[in-house]
């Protein structure tokens, strides 16, 4: 159980990634809005993974993905700010002794949930990401546009993906 | 301590959130050119500000040399002045553009602060961007000597990367016979009036007391010279010669500085491709 656990999670870590890497990156509306759906990957990890391991997994996956993005240091605090979220928010809305599910996913946790979820947890992540990105407050106007338009995109291909992968369990 | 360790691990989150968010920010900070450059720049003008208050006192108890190197500088100027007046001029026929021929202007510039104690150590002067100083320009001392490279603009200020600094590569020739060598400082030697010439080809003879002067690359305008050389015989088990030269200026007591303005830096750098080691 637990090591299937393990394998389906490098698994997606992998495919996420690759997609995030070799596709999603050359993509990108006038500039303004960008897709990060490797998120999903830390949206969906198991919920009692120690927080350590959560931190440190986040910023391995962080680390990967500057080191393709040639921004060393960016993307590691952008998720590091996206697992404290993450954290917070699932302390202050379930009990955590009470969660009989493995994950939180879409199709365990219901729509509402796991959309209110996605969207703090993602804008988190980019509105870190952003600003590390321009460094100053001066345009931020242009910042915080960038990052609402982003947040939309993204949450997109995120319920998007899990759309499919919950329709495909049940059937 | 109970109750500490308590207070810890059920904030653990919170925590381990600031310890790995500061790493994040660090690295940021270190490894992009752009994020670091507008931190320097923004602490820069704090610092700066800071120590333009603080030196005025300064200033002040060092006027009796700055009075004295001002004075030995308009001898100087004066003797070439001299020099220039008693040139004949009936005898010149060609008419030289000479507004158009200056290639260099220089800003003069007051050090604000200086440290020379460090491994890489860092000048700050009181021009800026809004004096027209931009990065890389060669900066150097009023009488005799070089001082080094601009590093960082603000508004106001500017920090100066000196030959005291282990980044730091000068193109310098001997004045005899032109024989090409880097100026370094560093390695073992923190020693503010020493440096090193290396990377002169073995076949050059070389004596103790001979001048070493600026090559006329990077910025430099040619021919300022730089230092004397006092040891011949460093070895490194390389095939090339390293000297070791007393410097002319003394950074502990540098006061003002000149910033040179290349009027075709731009120019060059745009026919060169990026070279990063020797400026």
């Amino acid at each position: 159980m637990n090591s299937r656990v393990i394998l389906v999670n490098i698994f997606r870590w992998m495919v996420l990634l690759f997609v995030q890497i070799f596709l999603l990156r050359n993509m990108a509306f006038y500039n303004l809005s960008t897709p990060f759906i490797y998120v999903l990957f830390i949206l969906v990890l198991p919920f009692h993974i120690p927080n350590f391991l959560l931190y440190l997994i986040a910023f391995i996956t962080g680390l990967t993905l500057d080191s393709f993005y040639d921004t060393l240091g960016v993307h590691i605090s952008a998720c590091i700010a996206l697992a404290f979220v993450r954290i917070l928010f699932i302390s202050v809305s379930l009990n955590r002794e009470a969660i009989d599910e493995p994950e939180p996913s879409l199709g365990n946790m219901g729509f509402r949930w796991f959309s209110l979820y996605a969207v703090l947890c993602i804008f988190a992540h980019h509105i870190v990401l952003f600003f590390l990105e321009a460094f100053k407050f001066t345009s931020l106007t242009y910042t915080l546009g960038r990052t609402l338009l982003s947040v939309i995109f993204t949450l997109f291909t995120v319920l998007l993906v899990e759309f499919i992968f919950h329709n495909r369990k049940s059937a | 301590m109970r109750n500490l360790w308590i207070f810890l691990s059920r904030y653990n989150a919170f925590f381990f959130f600031i310890i790995f968010f500061t790493v994040g920010i660090i690295l940021t900070i270190r490894n992009n050119v752009y994020q670091r450059s507008v931190t320097f720049s923004s602490t820069n003008e704090v610092v700066g500000t800071a120590y333009k208050r603080l030196n005025v006192v300064k200033r002040y108890l060092n006027l009796v040399q700055v009075n004295d190197s001002l004075a030995a500088e308009n001898a100087a100027l004066k003797t070439q002045l001299l020099a220039i007046a008693s040139i004949d001029s009936t005898q010149i026929t060609k008419v030289k553009d000479t507004i158009n021929l200056q290639q260099y202007t220089l800003i003069a510039a007051k050090v604000f602060k200086n440290s020379v104690t460090l491994t890489n150590n860092i000048i700050t002067i009181n021009k800026g961007a809004k004096d027209g100083i931009t990065k890389d320009m060669a900066v150097i001392s009023p009488i005799k000597g070089i001082v080094g490279f601009v590093q960082n603009v603000s508004e106001n200020f500017a920090t100066i990367r000196p030959l005291l600094n282990q980044e730091t590569a000068i193109s310098v020739v001997l004045k005899k016979d032109n024989a090409f060598g880097s100026l370094v400082w560093g390695d073992d030697n923190f020693d503010y009036r020493k440096a090193y010439v290396k990377e002169i080809p073995n076949h050059y003879k070389v004596k103790v007391g001979d001048t070493i002067v600026t090559s006329g690359f990077g910025g430099f305008p040619k021919g300022i010279e730089v230092g004397k050389v006092t040891n011949t015989r460093v070895s490194t088990g390389d095939s090339f010669m390293t000297l070791e030269i007393a410097l002319f200026n003394n950074f502990s007591t540098l006061q003002f500085v000149y910033v040179v303005k290349d009027k075709f830096a731009e120019e060059v750098k745009s026919l060169q491709p990026e070279v990063k080691n020797e400026q």
